[in-house]
């Protein structure tokens, strides 16, 4: 049995997966990323290892993803998080259309094909406005654990509109409302609808199609999968492993490179 | 033909436009330093003809501000303006120009002379803005030669029809307008047959500029449309009307006819054919194009050709027998096509990934440039939508590295070509 791995190195958390020939998920893991890009790939990797119970020689192709990709230096070779995403996403939910990765610093929407190709994709721009980054200034601001974020924001009656787009006005935004006596839940739900507002804005770019799924590390918000099923009327796949969606479609193309690597040379040439 | 030859004739529009850029600074440097005044012109019309009769020095600010971004110190220009009081949001072009005024007129490649008088057209809504800040700094004249019957999708009036004509009878009062103002303010009188000697040699570099453009139709493409013909573009501004500019094109045509004979691509290894849309990254200028090469991907043309060459690609043959009549019409035809390029691009394009055999369209709309940038969602989507062509929006600017983040234009262009190998590889298996 040989075992394919994607190491998905992400701003704020770095994530691994292991995968076997029947492509079924053996192992998982997930680290801050930190300073040392070099070192988080690593114990992630050696986390994911542990967590399957196999050996790194059992391992025969590792793929690098995320803006750490070329940071995976164990790794054979690096794909971009988009492809990774649509080819996860693709793979967990097969009638997947549209993608949106949501991570700690940039959002992504992509229109995907039937075989989980990238067939239009669009990122916001430079800043981290509508990205978890977002949230996590106003947690900061309210001094409420990122984990509860969503589930206090759904308690919300009379949400407040947070007009900026800067993630860092966006913290002086959140402390003026609270100066007018606005509840903590009403500001953050407004967040929570701010967020969804900018990321339909870019599905809109790409086009909005069923199914939708929805993947990075801001699907642990209850909150905001809310808020973006009621801005695009309808629900989002998730998965439990959603988080790590982008190293899985890393450890699927991996899993291609082993296939196509025992395939009789003729069929290797098109691989 | 023998080897030296080769190595003599391959690559020399590169070194031949490096020499020629040169000379116009150190042109420019003597200017200033005889305290000569110059017009300050611009790339989308600029007059030129009209211009070298009278012997002013021309300079092109666009392109001494975009030099500011390709030698890295666009920053320290843009700090300077915007410490007098400009807006980030503002032109990059304009604030690194403002940069150079406010320290003397030095720039990074030699001294700048002053103004002695202004020329621009319509094709750009800042132009007029821009030239009225020199006339505030230097009270000089401004010429604004107003070319009618733009953006009119498709329905523009026609060489030989009569609302031509009565169009061509308004540019032609105006360019007599000039003269005037130019006999004024040179103190030369003017002599027609100077001005047949301009026309003439913009006639070479019109024609030789279409024919490098069509010439790169060549599988592989001979010369990289970004950067090679940024240079080419360069050159054919800054030359126009000029004996030298005249010869630059004449060899260019040669140098590109002699690589399509061969086969001789501008790069080894072209897996896709690319075009791309608006003003070039200038701050990482280089860096941006290979991260498309390392891929196989080779720009084998761009929208900017056309419209910064002022209309030139069309190819347009003045009548040097009736030279202010037929200034008159060229500069319709021309000016008019550099600025439906920016409107219209979408029809130019699925025609370019029709007659380039192009595998993908790259976008780049700018922060700093709305003329160039508002149209362009709207015209990808027209595009893509005719012609099933993938294309790529990267946002950045042209002068500004503060908008510019190399990593992710990196990663945007990687899952391009991702796609774009997949799509093939698809293609292949069907």
């Amino acid at each position: 049995m040989a075992y394919a791995a994607g190491v998905d190195v992400g701003s704020t958390q770095t994530k691994a997966i292991i995968i076997n020939e029947a492509s079924e998920i053996v192992g998982r893991s997930l680290t801050d990323t930190g300073a040392n890009v070099v070192v988080a790939a690593e114990n992630a990797y050696n986390e994911a290892l542990k967590n399957s119970n196999i050996q790194e020689e059992e391992v025969e192709y590792v793929i690098g993803t995320g803006y750490g990709r070329y940071r995976v230096t164990f790794g054979n070779t690096q794909v971009t998080e988009i492809s990774c995403h649509a080819r996860g996403a693709s793979h967990m939910f097969p009638n997947t259309k549209t993608v949106l990765d949501m991570g700690g610093q940039d959002t992504k929407a992509i229109r995907v094909g039937s075989n989980g190709d990238v067939l239009d994709f669009c990122m916001n721009d430079k800043c981290a406005a509508g990205t978890g980054r977002f949230l996590g200034a106003a947690a900061a601001a309210l001094d409420i654990p990122l984990g509860e974020l969503g589930n206090v924001a759904m308690q919300s009656e009379r949400p407040v509109k947070i007009s900026t787009t800067c993630t860092v006005f966006a913290e002086s935004e959140v402390l003026s409302w609270l100066g007018k006596g606005k509840k903590i839940e009403d500001i953050l739900w407004g967040v929570h609808l701010s967020i969804a507002s900018r990321s339909v804005g870019l599905l809109r770019r790409v086009g909005i199609e069923e199914e939708l799924t929805f993947t990075g590390g801001v699907t642990k918000n209850p909150g905001v999968i809310k808020a973006l099923e009621q801005a695009i009327g309808f629900k989002l796949n998730i998965s439990a492993d959603s988080h790590y969606i982008g190293a899985l479609g890393a450890a699927l193309f991996a899993l291609d490179h082993i296939v196509a690597s025992r395939a009789p040379s003729s069929v290797k040439e098109t691989a | 033909m023998t080897e030296d030859k080769k190595v003599d004739i391959v690559g020399r529009g590169n070194v031949e436009g490096a020499n020629l850029f040169r000379d116009w600074f150190a042109e420019l440097g003597e200017a200033a330093k005889n305290n000569q005044g110059a017009a300050y012109v611009f790339v989308m019309g600029s007059m030129a003809e009209i211009l070298k009769v009278f012997d002013f020095p021309l300079v092109l600010p666009e392109i001494t501000s975009l030099q500011t971004a390709v030698r890295r110190v666009a920053d320290e220009y843009l700090t300077v303006a915007e410490d007098y009081g400009y807006s980030p949001d503002i032109c990059g072009y304009v604030k690194a120009d403002i940069g150079v005024h406010l320290r003397e007129r030095k720039h990074p490649m030699g001294n700048i002379p002053k103004p002695a008088l202004t020329v621009l057209t319509n094709a750009c809504n800042t132009y007029v803005k821009w030239a009225e800040i020199w006339e505030r700094m230097y009270g000089v004249p401004v010429f604004v030669l107003d070319v009618p019957a733009t953006r009119q999708a498709g329905g523009q009036f026609q060489l030989g029809s009569s609302d031509f004509a009565r169009d061509c009878k308004y540019v032609e009062a105006q360019i007599r307008e000039l003269i005037t103002l130019c006999e004024k303010v040179s103190g030369k009188k003017f002599d027609i047959d100077r001005l047949r000697e301009t026309m003439a040699y913009a006639n070479d570099m019109n024609s030789g500029w279409k024919r490098v453009l069509e010439l790169n139709k060549s599988k592989p493409s001979l010369f990289n449309a970004l950067t090679d013909g940024t240079v080419y573009l360069g050159v054919s501004n800054n030359f126009r009307g000029t004996k030298e500019g005249s010869q630059f094109f004449k060899n260019l045509v040669e140098e590109m006819e002699y690589k399509a004979a061969r086969g001789i691509g501008t790069q080894t290894d072209e897996k896709y054919r690319l075009a791309f849309v608006g003003v070039p990254c200038y701050p990482i200028f280089r860096r941006f194009n290979e991260m498309f090469a390392e891929w196989g991907g080779a720009f084998v043309h761009s929208t900017y050709l056309h419209f910064a060459s002022g209309g030139a690609n069309m190819g347009f043959e003045y009548d040097v027998n009736r030279p202010i009549e037929s200034l008159a019409e060229g500069t319709l035809i021309s000016v008019r096509e550099a600025m439906d390029n920016m409107f219209h691009q979408d029809r130019v394009l699925i025609k370019m990934v029709k007659d380039y055999e192009l595998d993908g369209v790259i976008y780049h709309p700018i922060k700093s440039c709305r003329t160039v940038s508002t149209g362009l969602a709207d015209g990808r989507r027209a595009m893509m939508a005719a012609t099933d062509t993938p294309s790529l929006f990267i946002e950045s600017d042209m002068m500004d590295k503060r908008v510019v983040s190399e990593a992710q234009i990196k990663n945007r262009a990687d899952a391009f070509f991702e796609g774009l190998a997949s799509r093939r590889l698809t293609a292949q298996n069907a």
